[in-house]
């Protein structure tokens, strides 16, 4: 938790494109409401960088675009209900959230 | 002094190559988006610096991109790239196609015929093509897929789905070709504002009179092998279709198989493949200043997607089809196997016409007199999706 209440400092990796469209290099500092869960993070993602709405979740429908990934801890969270908990290192900024593109091609 | 602006989408990312009127000496610049599909960039003639991007990938899904300065940098509409955002709601969602789903006039678009005959929901896949107002640089048109037309009076911020189209009656049976079931191709007539043309693959093409409130299929005379019924209303795989600005009733349309003319606002079409070595094809475009003068770049077969014996060759009609001409100076005369996409070829409207087209081999060949020779602008691009030109004077 950092010094305002009830918010937390998460970090969040971003896949090379998404990182392009946000203008951003290394990972995304966000800081991020109580309590902190997948859906709060992308909330907060996509508040400060609107240039990635719809990029990662569906427009219509919220739902995480079928060949990205979310990873936290060494832990796949993709199939995770959206309003889960993430890992304490997670919300403490200890650990990233890796958004992963699925890898295609041979 | 004159200069012009090709537009190119590649597979890969997007270019803009710029020379003066002699059009010898080329500047490219890009890629820009690299390594996204562009599928179609289009500048508004009511102000040049205005260009719309579409932007898609796999991944990531649909973007809209926009330029107000010719090329040099690129933001999504209302989301400037550097800022802040302010608390509270977006007021800007460019990247949103949200097929309309009111009570009163899209509660019965559910679904379309998929390709087992059984029928399946609409799905927002991606932007084909974005046609921006004659007079309006704030104003554009987005043809997408699965198809619907989208319009945007806010530069790109927000659209709205012109629902008329996928509500006019047939929409239940459209059905999806190899490529997709997309809005290709929109046409905007210069002399009446209410009128403008769209094809679907593979529906066919409609008309609206009202400004997209209503539309009419328009595709009597079109002959389809797979289409057991010669009268069939929707189904005709319509490649693409092409105008003279000051003669909007006339229409050439190049159709999966045959080369196709309408004389009456699409009424009616009649074949002019004449003496084509093949009329299977995808781009087809007309001279900027000679209205009966056309061109299209034969295709061996819809099984083989390359020219005819290795040659590449744009044919050139100066009768309004049925007579046609190779052109084949400059071009490859071996070994050549790649394909123009539908969106692929435009010309500039300098006194002495340019034409230029794409190939999936990432070559962009350009003719600074009307197709009578060609050079490559540049030979190694990724596969090329779309080519558009701007004429500065």
């Amino acid at each position: 938790m950092n010094e305002r209440a009830g918010a937390s400092q998460v970090r969040v990796a971003l896949p090379y494109h998404l990182r392009n469209l946000a203008r951003v290099e290394g990972d995304v500092l966000l800081e991020v409401p109580a309590p902190v869960t997948l859906r709060a993070v992308l909330d907060a993602l996509e508040a400060r960088y609107p240039m990635l709405r719809g990029t990662i979740r569906d427009y219509g429908t919220g739902q995480r675009r079928a060949f990205l990934r979310f990873f936290a801890c060494a832990e796949d969270w993709s199939l995770a209900s959206p309003d889960a908990e993430l890992p304490e290192a997670v919300a403490a900024g200890k650990e990233p959230l890796l958004i992963l593109g699925a890898i295609a091609g041979g | 002094m004159s200069s012009v602006r090709v537009l190119v989408g590649t597979h890969k990312g997007a270019f803009v190559l710029t020379s003066d009127g002699k059009r010898k000496d080329w500047k490219v610049s890009g890629p820009f988006f690299a390594g996204w599909e562009i599928y179609h960039m289009k500048g508004s003639e009511a102000d040049p610096n205005r260009i719309y991007v579409s932007q898609t990938s796999g991944w990531f899904g649909q973007l809209i991109q926009r330029s107000d300065d010719g090329g040099k940098t690129w933001h999504q509409p209302g989301l400037p790239n550097e800022a802040i955002p302010p608390p509270g709601p977006p007021t800007a969602l460019p990247n949103r196609f949200a097929y309309d789903t009111s009570a009163e006039t899209g509660k019965p678009l559910t679904t379309h015929q998929w390709y087992d005959d059984t029928q399946h929901p609409w799905e927002f896949k991606r932007v084909w093509h974005l046609e921006p107002s004659l007079t309006d640089p704030d104003t554009v048109y987005a043809g997408v897929e699965d198809a619907a037309l989208f319009r945007s009076t806010d530069g790109g911020e927000n659209w709205h789905e012109l629902s008329g189209l996928r509500g006019h009656g047939t929409g239940s049976q459209w059905a999806p070709g190899a490529g997709g079931m997309g809005v290709h191709t929109i046409l905007l007539d210069a002399t009446n504002p209410k009128r403008m043309y769209i094809a679907i693959s593979a529906a066919g093409a409609f008309r609206t009179d009202d400004g997209g409130a209503t539309w009419k299929p328009i595709n009597k005379g079109l002959r389809s092998q797979y289409i057991p019924d010669p009268n069939a209303e929707i189904g005709h795989c319509v490649h693409h279709v092409a105008m003279h600005r000051t003669r909007p009733d006339v229409l050439f349309m190049q159709k999966h198989w045959d080369v196709m003319r309408s004389d009456d606002a699409g009424e009616n079409w009649r074949e002019v493949s004449g003496n084509l070595p093949t009329d299977f094809g995808f781009a087809i475009d007309v001279h900027a200043h000679e209205p009966e003068t056309l061109y299209v770049v034969p295709i061996k077969s819809d099984s083989e997607h390359f020219p005819i014996d290795g040659k590449l060759r744009v044919y050139r009609s100066r009768t309004g089809g049925n007579e046609w001409e190779p052109l084949a100076k400059g071009l490859p005369e071996r070994d050549c196997y790649v394909n123009v996409l539908r969106d692929a070829m435009a010309v500039d409207t300098l006194d002495q016409c340019g034409v230029y087209f794409g190939t999936t081999g990432g070559q962009v060949y350009a003719s600074a007199d009307s197709g009578d020779s060609w050079a490559p602008i540049v030979r190694d691009l990724p596969a090329v999706l779309s080519v558009e030109v701007q004429t500065m004077n």
